[in-house]
């Protein structure tokens, strides 16, 4: 058995900024320097995976690209502390280190057939775009793709080209928000919450996935409810500080779930039961 | 195999035997008890209580690396453990050896551990049962074990007075048991039942319990109880509680540079303190040593049983000896089975 300690190298086929700023959001596009990895790689929409360099570290990202995207994975990444500040040093040709894929998916197979509404708040959209991704490419299998997404400004939006093309090709429902008036933007200025009850997704035969900063996911889910989601059609991710990744170092649980293996997906339903996981 | 006898005056000599293998057994430093690689037996202490510092750290030692490397060179060159050889811990008590097949389950679900299970794999457990216990706060027999406990031993002794009473317990323990099989003798009719003595009596003189019966389904019942801050108030953060714990398991990864060489190592970490749940955004989901007390023992009786279905703590009391402001994980308990 492969010792799950030791990453695989990666090498950076395209690298570029999402977002400016303190805490700017960098997207890689890497494939495995060992072509053969591919092999014994398999992820699906919602895993995560620990990126990091020898000599600095190692963090915990949500694969952002979907698996029908062939040939590379993406990663989208804050610059937030040393692992990631070392990240953004680097640019295409540079290589870092994945293992993974680490954690349970959403749940995609169950979900086909269904209305999807996705709510992301900021870099809270990397782990939403492989489920959007996911669906684009398998079109026929599920209804209305509905994705709503906010962040502070229009800078600092994530994935802007994919969201003029999405808008553009017209098989997804695009609804867009920043969160102070700015001169020439043309969609809904305010929180993610009101733009979640302005776009007013209809619950019937509808599935519900959040992922932002916890305040937002806060009203989001209350919002949700008050449009007639049940706990049980709505799913977020949780995120935690991690070391290990594999449901052993001990530190990511809340309750008696641990991140790393039991989530990071999880029905609205399943963390209500659970207070630590909004502390 | 059936029962031997170990003469104490021979415990030197077979010692001495059992040192060509990676050997560790109690040892003083200063008043600290604690297993030590040994290489000469007069190192060894075999009339002690307990340890103060389990002897976890030889299957999972405070730091290891996991792997090296060289700055600006992609290879990485995995820690080859089987290395380290063959290893005997001597003289362990029950409690301390029933903690590591606790910790087992942890480092073998789903993912295994390899450096963990290696160890493991190479070691084997000579058990020293507990004729008086070793200390006011001990309590094993509330939470699956007892003082002449046998679980995940390949060995057990019984002082009884002038001699080691050998247990055989595993085919592991065996084939030790011939290595140093001309140090030792056949037992004698009735050695086993004067044991059986010892043992009955040593149970009879714990002096501390709980009922833990109903501990795990109703610690999630009192998340929001005001018992977590009154229990906690004292707590310093300091962590030794966890450090001296043989089933604490919890550990940090960093990296370590010297001029262009590197190691990722791991390293214990404690739930108590504040930067083990600190995210990188500055959050932190238990900010205070109230959230942190409650998560230490919602593990250990409550979350740790649910998963693998055993309490993760086997009674040591070290954590309640060695708390510098006398916080007694027992007092807890007993005001969760009271609230």
């Amino acid at each position: 058995m492969k010792n799950p300690y030791i990453p695989y190298l990666v090498e950076i086929l395209d690298a570029w900024y999402e977002a400016p700023g303190d805490r700017c959001i960098k997207t890689f596009k890497v494939t495995f320097a060992d072509p053969a990895v591919w092999d014994v790689w398999s992820h699906r929409p919602g895993q995560c995976a620990m990126v990091g360099i020898p000599g600095v570290g190692e963090s915990m990202f949500c694969v952002s690209s979907s698996p029908t995207e062939q040939g590379y994975l993406r990663f989208s990444i804050m610059k937030t502390g040393r692992n990631t500040s070392a990240l953004h040093e680097l640019e295409a040709g540079d290589r870092f280190y994945v293992r993974g894929p680490y954690g349970n998916t959403f749940p995609l197979d169950e979900w086909k057939g269904k209305n999807i509404v996705t709510i992301g708040g900021g870099i809270g959209q990397a782990p939403l775009r492989p489920v959007i991704q996911y669906i684009r490419d398998n079109r026929d299998d599920y209804g209305e793709l509905t994705v709503i997404y906010g962040a502070r400004t229009s800078a600092d939006h994530c994935f802007k080209q994919e969201f003029e093309e999405m808008n553009a090709c017209g098989d997804v429902c695009c609804h867009l928000s920043i969160d102070v008036e700015e001169e020439g933007w043309p969609h809904f200025v305010g929180f993610v919450p009101q733009l979640l009850l302005e776009a007013e997704p209809k619950p019937d035969n509808a599935i519900a996935v959040t992922c932002g900063p916890p305040i937002m996911i806060k009203f989001v889910l209350q919002n949700l409810e008050k449009l007639g989601f049940q706990p049980e059609q709505v799913y977020t991710t949780l995120e935690n500080r991690m070391k290990c990744g594999i449901g052993k170092c001990g530190r990511c649980n809340a309750g008696p779930l641990y991140v790393c293996k039991d989530g990071p997906v999880f029905s609205y339903a399943q963390l209500k039961q659970v207070p630590e996981a909004f502390a | 195999m059936a029962d031997k006898i170990l003469k104490k005056d021979k415990a030197a000599e077979a010692l001495k035997e059992l040192s060509k293998f990676r050997l560790f057994a109690p040892a003083k430093s200063d008043d600290v008890v604690l297993f030590r690689q040994i290489e000469d037996p007069a190192e060894a202490c075999l009339d002690y209580a307990n340890s103060t510092v389990p002897p976890k750290k030889v299957v999972f030692p405070q730091t290891e690396t996991l792997f090296r490397f060289k700055l600006g060179n992609p290879e990485l060159r995995e820690k080859n453990v089987e290395e380290e050889g063959t290893t005997v811990i001597f003289g362990l008590r029950p409690c301390d050896a029933r903690a590591m097949s606790i910790v087992d389950n942890l480092f073998s679900w789903d993912y295994e551990d390899p450096y963990y299970l290696k160890r493991r794999e190479l070691t084997t457990l000579v058990g020293m049962a507990c004729v008086t216990p070793p200390s006011v706060n001990c309590f094993c027999a509330s939470v699956g074990g007892e003082p002449f406990g046998t679980e995940n031993l390949d060995l057990l002794l019984v002082d009884m007075g002038e001699e080691y009473l050998v247990k055989v317990l595993t085919d592991k323990g065996g084939k030790l048991a011939e290595t140093i099989g001309s140090f030792m003798e056949n037992a004698p009719e009735g050695a086993a039942a004067k044991a059986e003595e010892l043992a009955g009596a040593a149970r009879e003189a714990l002096s501390r319990s709980i009922d833990t019966s109903g501990i795990e389904a109703k610690l999630p019942a009192l998340w929001d109880s005001p018992l977590w801050k009154e229990v906690s108030a004292a707590c310093l953060g300091c962590g030794i509680c966890t450090y001296l714990c043989p089933t604490c398991h919890c550990f940090d990864i960093q990296d370590e540079v010297e001029d262009a060489e590197g190691r990722r190592c791991r390293m214990w970490d404690s739930c108590m303190f504040r930067e083990y749940t600190l995210h990188a955004s500055g959050h932190n989901p238990r900010p205070t040593r109230k959230e942190r007390t409650r998560n230490r023992i919602s593990h250990k009786y409550s979350y740790f049983p649910g998963k693998f279905g055993v309490i993760a703590c086997v009674g040591c009391g070290r954590c309640v000896n060695l708390c510098p402001v006398n916080i007694d994980i027992l007092e807890i308990l007993g005001k969760v089975v009271e609230a």
